[in-house]
């Protein structure tokens, strides 16, 4: 089999699993600084399955693609740490405000930069927002079927990859010809952890915007080993239609956000006495709600 | 007049539940902006599938009918949808919040690039005053979704691109006959017209649905445990109190990533929404994921060690104590007080 050409999409979230009560302002709008950012979970799960295929054919090359502000390179290094060949940054403000139809223009121009590839894997969806939709719109833009929620990849051809998707109510095992995008189902493999000696090798990694307050040491290094130096794409690196990114691209607009509030219920409060819980389970069939 | 269109599923000739709740959804806003309600469904020996759904109030329904088009495949469908909707040109597209519907409409919405919003729990319609443009936008969309893991509802507006695509979480919308007589004309689209063979590239090898035997949705008397019934064990406590009241046994996120019980059972914004008549808490300290699938229910107990839980302020009854006491309890006064 040859080696193939993956492409992986990861984003960095704030990680809305742990949003504890500092988390929101009293006004009700999320307070992002509270939140500390996470390599998008599912993404971790996408980048696992393309460092599989690479272990089961030699010379496959991995490139790990992200797009967000100059922190987010801790995605680039991430995917270092664990394996990949190469990392690309899409960063500029101009791409900020971006909803999923924007985010997945831009990713799309970035990736027709990096063709040809076999197969394009990101996450199935991101904790941020959940809306699973970038996958498929990234799909649509470049022309090419999308296997949507994949397990595991069970066969890989020549010309064609045979995969098992987890839906809802069962599973699914579909074959698609290449160039085909997948996302990835949380359901796959964890991904593995970094390797020591990949962070060793890597730690320095910048991108040119981490570096812009200038750091002489880095920055010898970074001239003895060039691949240290993180590839950052602006709007024009990428010959992006400013019309179509960040928020002028985006149709979806917030209009209001409200906290949820709990609407208090006056409550009975009870013991775990027998007349309590007695007098309660009486209440309950007396008015038909339960018996 | 524009109209209100809503993508159906059906599978043997059965239209998704989803799709239902959707037409209903899209009939209350049809009505509100006195505009048609249009559908279309894809998929095999749909003959006759209209009688199904026209009584949701259907006023055209666009059937593609081809042996191809079940089981679902991506390609075939988004170009049957794509070219009908571009056709018809409605103000509002419905999908379900589905594996087909999350996989389908943002395909069609890069298609036509227009808006998306995910996994809708309100659907309304309303105004918006554009400040920049100094206009103001009549009768948009508000798609209403829970956002950053449950902490905000967002209402998510879209006034320059239509049109106006949003997915709607399963459950969430109320089932409603509009009129059981409901002529809906039936528009039989040219399947082989529109579709390629390379729409048919993705090819099913094998598939495995399991008919869910979980029924959440439907059930009076809801038990559910979170991580505070402490083992798997202890969930068959909740089991012996939902089987005497008659009920289903669900669970929390944290009792589902416990391994305490059953994903199927899960109830919350990532599960299941319910609406029992009783909804009793266990072990549950009420994080937003989970109320937001159970807060409509018409009475909540809440038990809980923990008098300061969160659940308890929607709870009618609180019990402050633990499970393995109160349950017990309850299961022997119910016994000795039921007819």
């Amino acid at each position: 089999m040859r080696p193939l050409k993956i492409v992986v999409l990861a984003k960095q979230v704030p990680d809305t699993r742990h949003v504890g009560p500092d988390a929101m302002k009293p006004d009700g709008t999320v307070n992002r600084g509270k939140l500390s950012t996470v390599f998008n979970p599912d993404d971790l799960h996408a980048l696992e399955l393309a460092l599989n295929i690479k272990d089961r054919i030699p010379g496959t090359q991995v490139t790990i693609l992200t797009m967000g502000p100059p922190k987010a390179a801790d995605i680039i290094r991430e995917g270092y740490y664990r394996g990949v060949d190469n990392g690309v940054m899409i960063s500029d403000r101009r791409f900020g405000g971006a909803d999923t139809l924007a985010t997945s223009y831009t990713l799309v121009q970035g990736i027709k930069k990096l063709a040809p590839y076999d197969l394009i894997v990101g996450g199935r969806q991101a904790i941020d927002g959940d809306t699973a939709q970038v996958g498929p719109q990234c799909a649509d833009k470049l022309q090419i079927p999308q296997v949507t929620y994949v397990e595991e990849i069970l066969e890989i051809k020549e010309d064609e990859i045979i995969a098992r998707r987890r839906l809802e109510t069962g599973v699914e095992t579909v074959s698609a010809p290449y160039p085909v995008l997948m996302t990835v189902h949380g359901s796959s493999p964890d991904c593995r952890s970094r390797k020591a000696k990949k962070v060793m090798q890597y730690k320095y990694a910048r991108t040119k915007t981490e570096m812009r307050k200038g750091d002489p040491v880095l920055e010898a290094l970074h001239i003895k080993r060039p691949h240290l130096v993180i590839p950052e794409w602006s709007v024009e690196d990428i010959n992006a239609d400013v019309t179509k990114i960040g928020l002028a691209g985006s149709p979806t607009k917030v209009k209001s956000v409200s906290s949820i509030v709990l609407t208090a219920t006056e409550s009975k409060v009870l013991t775990d006495s027998d007349s309590d819980i007695e007098g309660m389970i009486k209440e309950l069939i007396k008015h038909h709600t339960i018996g | 007049m524009k109209s209100v269109f809503v993508y159906c599923e059906v599978e043997n000739q059965k239209v998704a539940e989803i799709s239902q709740e959707l037409l209903s959804a899209g009939k209350r806003l049809a009505e509100k902006l006195g505009a048609p309600l249009e559908a279309m469904i894809n998929g095999k020996d749909l003959k006759g599938i209209e009688s199904q759904i026209a009584p949701y109030g259907i006023d055209k329904l666009f059937v593609g009918d081809d042996s191809r088009l079940e089981p679902y495949r991506t390609l075939p469908h988004a170009a049957l949808v794509a070219k009908v909707l571009k056709q018809e040109d409605p103000q509002i597209v419905l999908f379900g919040a589905t594996s087909v519907g999350r996989d389908l409409a943002p395909r069609i919405a890069s298609q036509l690039n227009c808006g998306l919003t995910a996994d809708t729990t309100i659907l309304d319609i309303g105004d918006h005053f554009v400040k920049k443009e100094k206009v103001e936008y009549k009768d948009l969309l508000y798609a209403i979704r829970p956002a950053f893991g449950g902490s905000i509802m967002a209402n998510i507006i879209n006034w320059d691109m239509h049109p106006q695509m949003a997915t709607v979480r399963e459950g969430v919308m109320k089932k409603e006959i509009f009129d059981a007589d409901y002529k809906t004309e039936v528009i039989p689209v040219n399947v082989n017209e529109i579709v390629s063979d390379t729409d048919f590239v993705v090819k099913i090898i094998e598939r495995h649905i399991e008919e869910s035997d979980v029924n959440l949705k439907d059930a009076p008397i809801i038990v559910a445990g979170g991580y505070g019934v402490g083992s798997k064990e202890n969930f068959d406590l909740l089991k012996n109190l939902a089987n005497i009241l008659g009920g289903e046994v669900g669970g929390s996120r944290a009792a589902v990533d416990a391994g305490f019980i059953d994903h199927n059972r899960q109830i919350g914004q990532t599960g299941t929404t319910v609406r029992p008549k009783l909804y009793i808490a266990a072990g549950i300290s009420g994080a937003i994921q989970h109320t937001a699938g159970m807060q409509e229910a018409s009475m909540i107990i809440s038990i809980n060690n923990d008098p300061e839980a969160p659940i308890n302020a929607l709870a009618d009854y609180v019990i402050t104590g633990d499970l393995g006491v109160v349950i017990p309890k309850m299961i022997k006064y119910y016994k000795e007080n039921a007819k």
